[in-house]
């Protein structure tokens, strides 16, 4: 039984419209822990779908080999019966049910469809063991933090015979306790003869437990490096994640120098939040970062980093729980508790997430637009519905709208354009500050660069904004600061001169170990 | 979903071909204008269906001026239920508690009125805070506790049933006051000279049709001056035509009999109040906001809770008014009064274009619903349908309307 144990070859998964995978070839070795990794979007979900049946066999060119057979997976189910089990960042489990229950859902320990309890409880009681959790096996799962959720994930894995563990993120939600001992497990897991993919972008992480690591960017496979090799080096993991040309294409920006002596037109100060229900986490740690009118500044992080956190904190506390910090604009301390606070002193939320957060897909462009000020086009209460399609339609050419109409249900537009209405609306309500979070995700070349143009434009306008993207060309291209986040807290400032896409990935790398060991080295 | 929309839509009225292509042209408007807007349209070409189908299976019967008017008075109270829940169903939610609320501000009524002797003014005022009291105690609940509307108002709809008995003993209570009778039960009075038809109805008709003359043409002139597309000439025409002919008609008929009933002039106030509200204040478009995508409308600064909040205070005194209307209307206050009217009302929301997760309906919709439900329940009587028959009957079309909607939302592809 030498040989590698999967085999994936030449993949290639088109989405419409969308290439996710171009190329990717992975050979993953019998009993060893490889690492993926790679910047947000490169396509690694999306490879570990289409191996564990989720995407199923037909919808991707390539083949995939798992011990040396050719696999044709046409769901989950598939894939699990060859003891390929993958674990999703979002957990899947059952909140309300015993963690013996979850353990055994849809494979339950049963007689002519009755559960048999005492064999569930049995079995459930050994395989904790083997995860290493203390836990009665008739705990409700939802009382139990998420890292001993994650065991239990990993205990419904091996309760169905797994060979090869898929891990995706699988310490994004942890705390470095818990992500301590996760690791530790994977460790053991190896020496029992299971075989692990992990996806992680936390280098730290991938030096400890992982034995190669294949670097995936832009839907393609880059390199496979043997971690151990002393010639693998955490910088020459980054310079495989990012060694991609600046091709992509910005307006022309005349880099802003901010004059001396001015009060920044937002300063955050020393914030910090905790995790809305895991309140011991915090995703915001002492972060403090300032804007100045005419301004472009990059927030650059990899997920879990902070960087929305952040943003929807600040912006009417609409995310976690407030932890200490200060707001201040044009040098003056004001109260952003409220969203019509917020509002009131000039900032504007952008959200990454327009469908849910952004937009009311199921009514129109003309009074989405208008929602954020209705004020503006009312008069005593009442909206003067010709003034609102005036503006709209302003807008409509103005930032160009693809749509017949403003009647237009928001919800058929393209990514593109629903981009454009949710930028209308925050413009619209006439903020000094704006906050962009991801403004270009999912959306095409061409919208893209007709999004750059506004944003360039607002800038030269005098507006301050804060640019937050997974793009690190973009925001090289764009911004004229850039300050990096890894798990929640301020890493590093770049200048537009300083700042390099190795320079940036490797502050957007480091987390609070490796910011230890280099403490204790110094 | 990602195309071009410019690409999908039809090509604007294809230019005239001369005389002969025009009637086609017309009808081809039409039929874009329909299939563009076949929410709207649906439900109002259905009723007019229904009304057809009875009107010839009574033998005319169904459109006898006697009959128009009882219809209108018969269901008044749903109606006017009815558009409170539209407002409620559209910010998301659902109030199962107004059929009780009905009753129990009705028991009020009769304490105030029959047993204490209030003037009726001073009773109506007080029944109709009563009404908005209760709503904004489970909007309390709802908005600022965050307990789901479907258990408070189900809590509400036990408790205030279980109050009205209490007050009432049991008992039906009454007879209320001649002249709050004459509000929910008696017509305008008259004025003029002899004629054959009702002389103020006839005015009063006049006057809508000159508003609604005036009113269209001004929002098309505004249109024009703002550089708007506007409604090509043919069909706003048509639409002008339509709509002047059928107020016209109800007014002819009302106008033969004894005039138009109080209750509808309420109802008509209550209506192009509701409506100008949902469509043009500010308040309006939150409502609409909280229901369609509830996490966006915080973040665009929503005042989610305040608005969720006035909706049910506005549900609790729409169910008093409509507890005060049919009170009166059998001039008794009985514990069974209003059973299953909030099912009522929430059946006209949906047959009317109501959607179960929220942010879409019209007042109007709610009517036009209230009265599909109202024509079937009157032709049904009229043809000599039993009750049996007609609760199986009203079920299908509740279900073959939601249905026709979902199917046409997933044709259309939103």
């Amino acid at each position: 039984m030498a040989g590698p144990v999967l085999e994936m070859r030449s993949i290639v998964k088109t989405f419409p419209g969308v290439k996710a995978l171009s190329d990717v070839t992975l050979t993953v070795r019998r009993g060893e822990v490889h690492a993926i990794c790679g910047e947000n979007g490169a396509g690694k979900s999306t490879l570990m779908k289409v191996l564990s049946g989720v995407h199923p066999h037909g919808s991707y060119e390539g083949d995939i080999l798992f011990e040396g057979e050719t696999c044709r997976f046409r769901d989950i189910r598939a894939s699990e019966q060859h003891g390929i089990v993958i674990i999703h960042q979002e957990l899947a489990l059952v909140p309300y049910l015993s963690i013996a229950e979850n353990i055994f859902l849809g494979n339950e320990h049963a007689k002519r469809g009755l559960i048999d309890w005492n064999e569930t409880l049995r079995h459930a009681t050994e395989l904790l063991r083997r995860v290493g959790l203390d836990e009665h096996p008739e705990t409700r799962v939802a009382d139990i933090g998420v890292g001993k959720q994650q065991l239990v994930e990993i205990a419904k894995a091996l309760s169905k015979k797994v060979k090869l563990l898929i891990l995706d993120e699988p310490t994004a939600a942890l705390n470095d306790e818990d992500s301590g001992k996760l690791l530790d497990l994977i460790l053991q897991l190896k020496e029992q003869g299971i075989t692990s993919i992990i996806i992680s972008h936390k280098l730290n992480e991938i030096r400890r437990v992982a034995d190669s690591v294949t670097i995936i960017r832009d839907g393609q496979s880059i390199e496979t490096l043997d971690v151990k090799a002393p010639e693998t080096t955490e910088d020459r993991i980054i310079s495989g994640m990012v060694g991609r040309d600046l091709e992509n294409r910005f307006p022309d920006r005349t880099p802003h120098h901010p004059e001396e002596g001015t009060a920044p037109a937002l300063e955050i100060r020393n914030w910090t939040v905790h995790h809305p229900i895991d309140q011991q986490r915090k995703v915001v740690d002492d972060v403090s970062i300032e804007v100045r009118r005419g301004e472009i500044v990059g927030i650059a992080g990899l997920m879990g980093a902070g960087r929305t956190e952040l943003a929807m904190s600040v912006f009417g506390r609409t995310y976690g729980r407030y932890a200490g910090g200060t707001v201040l604009r044009d040098g003056a301390e004001v109260r952003t508790k409220t969203v019509p606070e917020a509002v009131g002193h000039g900032i504007a939320y952008v959200t990454e997430d327009r469908k849910h957060y952004g937009l009311n897909l199921i009514d129109t462009i003309n009074r989405n637009i208008s929602l954020t000020a209705l004020g503006k086009v009312a008069k005593r209460g009442v909206v003067d519905e010709h003034g609102e399609r005036q503006v709209a339609e302003g807008y409509r050419r103005s930032m160009n709208i693809k749509a017949p109409t403003v009647f237009e249900p928001v919800g058929k537009l393209s990514g593109g354009n629903q981009q454009k209405v949710v930028l209308s609306k925050w413009i619209f309500a006439g903020p000094e500050v704006l906050i962009l979070d991801e403004p270009t995700r999912g959306i095409d070349v061409g919208a893209k660069y007709e999004i750059y143009t506004v944003i360039d434009q607002l800038a030269a306008q005098g507006k301050a904004v804060v640019f937050i993207s997974s793009e690190l060309p973009e925001l090289l291209g764009m911004c004229d600061r850039i300050y990096t986040m890894a798990a929640g807290r301020l890493t590093g400032e770049f200048s537009r001169a300083e700042a390099s896409q190795e320079a940036l990935m490797r502050q957007m790398t480091k987390d609070k170990q490796a910011e230890k060991d280099e403490e204790v080295t110094r | 979903m990602s195309t071009d929309v410019t690409a999908k839509t039809p090509a604007p009225a294809p230019p005239g071909k001369g005389g002969s292509a025009a009637a086609g042209g017309l009808w081809q408007l039409m039929l874009d204008g329909l299939r563009r807007n076949m929410r709207q349209y649906g439900m109002l070409i259905a009723l007019g269906l229904i009304v057809a189908l009875f009107a010839v299976w009574s033998d005319g019967d169904l459109l006898l001026p006697r009959n128009v008017s009882n219809l209108v008075l018969q269901n008044s109270y749903i109606l006017i239920l009815a558009i409170g829940m539209m407002l409620v169903i559209i910010s998301g939610h659902i109030d199962l508690s107004v059929g009780s609320l009905t009753a129990f501000t009705g028991a009020m009524a009769a304490v105030l009125m029959v047993e204490n002797d209030l003037p009726w003014p001073v009773a109506v005022l007080l029944c109709l805070a009563i009404g908005a009291a209760a709503g904004a105690a489970q909007g309390f609940f709802i908005a600022y506790l965050g307990i789901p509307s479907f258990i408070v108002t189900l809590a509400g709809m036990l408790l205030f049933r279980g109050l009205t008995e209490i007050f009432l003993e049991g008992q039906t209570l009454g007879p209320f006051p001649k002249d709050l009778q004459k509000v929910a039960n008696g017509f305008l009075p008259e004025v003029g000279p002899e004629t054959n038809y009702h002389n103020l109805t006839l005015l009063l008709g006049f006057a809508l049709i000159a508003f609604v003359i005036y009113q269209e043409v001004r929002d098309r002139k505004r249109q024009h001056e703002f550089a708007l597309e506007v409604l090509p000439a043919k069909l706003f025409l048509l639409k002008l035509v339509a709509l002047v002919s059928a107020v016209l008609v109800v007014t002819l008929l009302l106008a033969s009999y004894k005039g138009a009933p109080i209750v509808l002039l309420i109802l008509g106030v209550l209506v192009v109040g509701f409506g100008y509200l949902m469509r043009n204040a500010i308040i309006g478009r939150h409502i609409y906001a909280i229901g369609g995508n509830l996490p966006a409308a915080k973040l665009s600064g929503v005042k989610d809770k305040k608005v969720t909040f006035l909706v049910f205070l506005n549900m609790g005194m729409l169910a008093a008014l409509a507890g005060l209307v049919f009170a009166a209307r059998f001039n008794a206050a009985s514990p069974k009064a209003g059973l299953n009217f909030e099912l009522e009302a929430i059946a006209a929301s949906f047959i009317g274009g109501a959607s179960m997760s929220g942010g879409v309906g019209t007042v109007l919709g709610a009517i036009i619903g209230g009265l599909v439900l109202g024509v079937l329940n009157n032709g049904m009587n009229l043809v000599g349908i039993g009750t049996d028959w007609q609760q199986v009957i009203k079920g299908a079309v509740l279900l073959a309307a939601v249905g026709f909607d979902v199917w046409n939302k997933r044709r259309v592809g939103s």
